[in-house]
């Protein structure tokens, strides 16, 4: 077995003679077998953690329901409707929270949707290319930064100046305009529902951002090369064949974002102001789900006030659940139409 | 045939420059916001930062001290959970990579993943509660780091997944063309070739983790005092920082500016570390 | 015809004599799930002979190639019926043990592909897979496997480098190498050349002329000129059919059938 020791190997051979030289072809003599149960033991364990995943999804909802029953078993489907959350009466009703965490949400979309887009454009079609790089990680940077840092420059830089500042202003314009004037009522202490819209639409911008780079990204050169070719200005572009081609993908982009912002603790928390009202002004404090549950859970101790709160995040996660969902398809629609995997 | 610029063409020439200055402007709030947000907590945070933060535990309002023992815990509760999540997702992206192209459950598991990568954390710490400390009737690390697991496994599972998709096919089949059972082929070729890039992915799993507070609200609470003890109440950052500026007392206050401070140094230092990982990793 | 299209070597094939069929092949049919790729295949390679298979892109050598050693059950929908012999047993039955039949039919892709590990552990990934051999047996293994595949000189001072760090022309002869190293029965080779310069190409052609008195190899090949350098038999296929199939020598001096006649002198494909 092996190569021939005595054979002398020198540069000057050609690479038959070199391989003449070493010979030995025999096949091994003895083969371990190839034992088949390794890979099925091997697929089956990736299963299952693959199969974990489901589970937990499975879990989240079942535990969570069981664990809402008594809030469900006392106030029915009343719990949805009703506006008010006593503690020390034991009435709970979920409105204040769903409405503060919709409201919150969609002030985030309508700042942080065309602020998005905007970015998206100007990466994708305006940037020089060696600022590509270095402009696009800032702004994943912003999703990067802890949530609880968003909470508190909120609280203690943004609220003040906001309240300050811009409030006052907001106030003095739309204040007593038909319409918009019931937005705009109350003390500006620079917190609330507007306050808490804003910083969450700082928020989801890189994400709302990021999936609109990509998509811009997918439609074929040649498409847009064909409308130049007839004189479009890059707007035009953008607005008549980039959108309409990746309008999938945007909305799918758009509902992303909102399945982050309706989920978000930390930076709603901090400026809300933890109030269980229904206003019409945008300046009043409120809450929305996620900031009742990280203010009172841990206080509370009547079993029907834990499973009201428990109730409430069931509401959270399906409904965020439900977005995402369509969020995930959407997006996966426009990619499969370019043969492409997201 | 230059007969000047029609109305037409100047308004859309117009209308041109004009959005195309709002994205400017768009880039610019970002940047801003940005700029801003960083600045303030630089500024805040280094004027707190002294060595005391390592070397005092979290005080009582009213008196000065450091966040030891909240630093610990975190690197406890945040090492544990990567420890329990790195490779459950590694094994779940494998499944999906390589035995996925038949049946169901890979689908769904890929549909599920990519939810659970975006659900609220809130819900996940609420979860863990009412399955676990509710069950043993009080709150432990443990809870914690299964909590921040639940968070990083479905980030480990999408990045492992895409990594092994761009193995080429025809690595995998010269390893199969030896004779190699499927389990070597994907565990000493396929994942090695890309491991850099898995690497990366659990690196941005523990940014992730290393950033929440949510979960833990409501499974590791917060401890006083030091403790090295798993099963019960651990002390860490978020927490901490949640509680203390909340509170009415100024050196709380400056104690939870620091506390920001390290939680964000924390996640870019390891953001650019998972980056440079997977730039050497690609250059080989 | 022509015979300056082809230039062949000095020693004529039938003086080799005749040789016993190491895989027979009967009845072929292969689908990509509805797609019929192989119709009605029936040859056989002679042991320790060299067989090419040439055709027009698409034409299904690459296929056939991918059935001799079940590459293809990697991929679901993809299936061949007929027979396969192979040390007496057929290979396209189900319960056939397909790692062990790899071992013993190795393949070397058109792309090189070397493992990302060390070279020497490229090597001996394969031999591990079967054998236990002890350091110093597995070191003789790696240097025995590198000579064959004339790599020794070159790679002997880098055995602990990244495979991935050899020019393309070295990296494909470590892959034969590799694939040698297992003493494996065949060697079947897809395009082996096609992604490399002239001079390696010259270099892999004379080591196929070598390897083929230990080895029976089965080489796809879309240039014609090297199948006729190299190989022994040839088979002419197109469009999922074996036009004709001879020893090279008929083959391109005098082919029976008028598509083989008309793809050898450039009239078509």
């Amino acid at each position: 077995m092996g190569a021939d020791s005595a054979t002398v190997f020198s540069p000057s051979m050609s690479a038959s003679q070199v391989a003449r030289a070493a010979r030995d072809p025999n096949p091994p003599a003895q083969r371990r077998s190839a034992a088949p149960w390794q890979d099925w033991l091997f697929e089956h364990t990736t299963m299952f953690f693959a199969v974990f995943v489901l589970a937990l999804l499975l879990g989240i909802l079942l535990a969570l329901g069981y664990a809402a029953l008594p809030a469900f078993h006392k106030f029915g489907l009343d719990f949805f409707v009703t506006n008010v959350w006593n503690p020390v009466t034991s009435q709970f009703g979920a409105l204040a929270p769903i409405y503060g965490t919709l409201v919150t949400s969609a002030i985030a979309l309508a700042i942080g949707v065309p602020v998005s887009f905007g970015i998206a454009l100007f990466l994708t079609e305006m940037c020089p290319a060696t600022l590509k790089r270095p402009l696009g990680t800032a702004v994943e940077l912003l999703a990067a930064i802890p949530s609880i840092i968003y909470g508190m420059w909120g609280l203690f830089v943004f609220a003040p100046l906001f309240g300050d500042y811009v409030q006052p202003v907001l106030q003095k314009t739309f204040g007593n305009l038909w319409i918009l004037g019931p937005l705009f009522q109350g003390a500006p202490n620079g917190i609330g529902m507007l306050s808490a819209g804003i910083i969450l639409s700082v928020m989801i911008i890189p994400f709302i951002s990021s999936v609109m780079r990509d998509v811009f990204e997918i439609v074929p050169p040649v498409l847009k090369e064909s409308a130049y070719g007839i004189g479009c200005t890059t707007w035009e572009v953008v607005w008549n064949v980039v959108l309409p081609y990746t309008k999938v993908g945007v909305i799918g982009g758009i509902m992303l974002g909102l399945g982050r912002a309706l989920g978000e603790t930390m930076a709603v928390t901090f400026v809300i102001g933890n109030a269980y009202r229904i206003s019409a002004s945008l300046f009043a404090p409120g809450n929305s789900i996620a900031s009742a549950l990280a203010n009172e859970f841990n206080e509370a101790a009547d079993p029907v006030h834990r499973a009201s709160l428990i109730a409430l995040g069931l509401v959270l996660f399906v409904l965020t659940f439900i977005v995402l969902a369509l969020s995930r398809m959407l997006i996966a629609q426009l990619a499969k139409g370019e043969g492409r995997k997201t | 045939m230059s007969t000047g610029m029609t109305t037409l063409y100047r308004k859309r020439l117009f209308v041109n420059r004009f959005n195309l200055l709002m994205s400017l402007a768009t880039m610019a709030f970002g940047m801003f916001f940005l700029l801003w947000i960083l600045g303030v907590l630089f500024w805040q945070g280094f004027t707190a930062l002294s060595p005391t933060l390592f070397t005092e535990m979290t005080p009582p309002p009213g008196s000065a001290g450091g966040l030891a023992n909240a630093i610990f815990g975190s690197v406890v509760i945040v090492f544990v959970a990567t420890f329990i999540s790195t490779p459950i997702g590694i094994l779940a992206g494998i499944y999906l990579a390589e035995f996925g192209k038949v049946g169901w459950i890979a689908k769904a598991t890929r549909f599920i993943n990519d939810i659970l990568l975006s659900a609220p954390s809130i819900v996940i710490g609420l979860f863990v509660y009412t399955i676990y400390v509710a069950e043993v009737n009080h709150f432990s690390g443990w809870a914690g780091s299964f909590a921040l697991a639940l968070i990083a496994i479905p980030v480990v599972v999408r990045t492992t997944e895409n990594m092994l998709h761009l193995v080429p096919n025809t690595l995998r089949e010269a390893a199969v063309a030896l004779g190699a059972p499927m389990w070597k082929v994907i565990l000493m070729v396929t994942l090695k070739a890309v491991r850099g890039g898995v690497i990366t992915g659990i690196l941005l799993a523990i940014a992730r983790m290393s950033g929440e507070t949510a979960p833990l609200l409501f499974t590791a609470l917060n401890n006083q005092f030091w403790s090295a003890d798993m099963n019960a109440p651990m002390a860490n950052l978020p927490v901490v920082i949640f509680q203390f500026a909340l509170s009415p007392y100024e050196d709380w206050k400056t104690l939870a500016w620091a506390g920001a401070l390290l939680i964000t140094l924390a996640v870019l230092v390891i953001n650019i570390l998972a980056r440079s990982v997977f730039r050497q990793a690609s250059v080989r | 015809m022509n015979e300056t299209l082809v230039s062949r070597p000095q020693v004529a094939p039938s003086a080799l004599g005749p040789a016993p069929p190491k895989m027979a092949i009967a009845n072929l049919d292969f689908y990509y799930g509805k797609f019929h790729a192989l119709k009605n295949i029936n040859l056989a390679i002679a042991d320790r002979r060299v067989t090419a298979f040439i055709g027009p892109s698409g034409c299904g050598k690459s296929t056939l190639l991918r059935t001799l050693n079940r590459m293809y059950s990697l991929y679901p929908g993809q299936r061949a019926t007929g027979e396969i012999l192979f040390n007496g047993q057929n290979v396209l039955e189900s319960g056939v043990d397909l790692n062990m039949l790899r071992a013993k039919v190795g393949m070397v892709f058109q792309k090189p592909t070397p493992f990302p590990m060390s070279i020497y552990d490229n090597i001996a990934f394969g031999v591990r897979l079967y054998e236990s051999l002890g350091q110093r047996a597995m070191d003789e293994r790696v240097e025995w496997a590198l000579t064959k595949a004339a790599m020794w000189e070159e790679a002997k001072d880098k055995l602990k480098q990244s495979g991935m760090a050899l020019s393309g022309g070295q990296q494909q002869r470590l892959c034969i190498a590799r694939a040698v190293s297992v003493k494996p029965e065949v060697l079947l080779l897809d395009e082996p050349t096609s992604a490399l310069d002239p001079i390696s190409t010259a270099k892999i052609e004379e080591l196929i002329t070598e390897l083929k008195n230990d080895y029976t190899i089965a080489i796809v090949t879309h240039n014609m000129q090297q199948a006729a350098r190299v190989s022994d038999s040839t088979g002419y296929m197109y469009l999922g059919e074996l036009v004709e199939f001879g020893e090279t020598d008929q083959i391109f001096l005098k082919p029976k059938r008028k598509e083989t006649e008309d793809y050898i002198t450039g009239r078509f494909g």
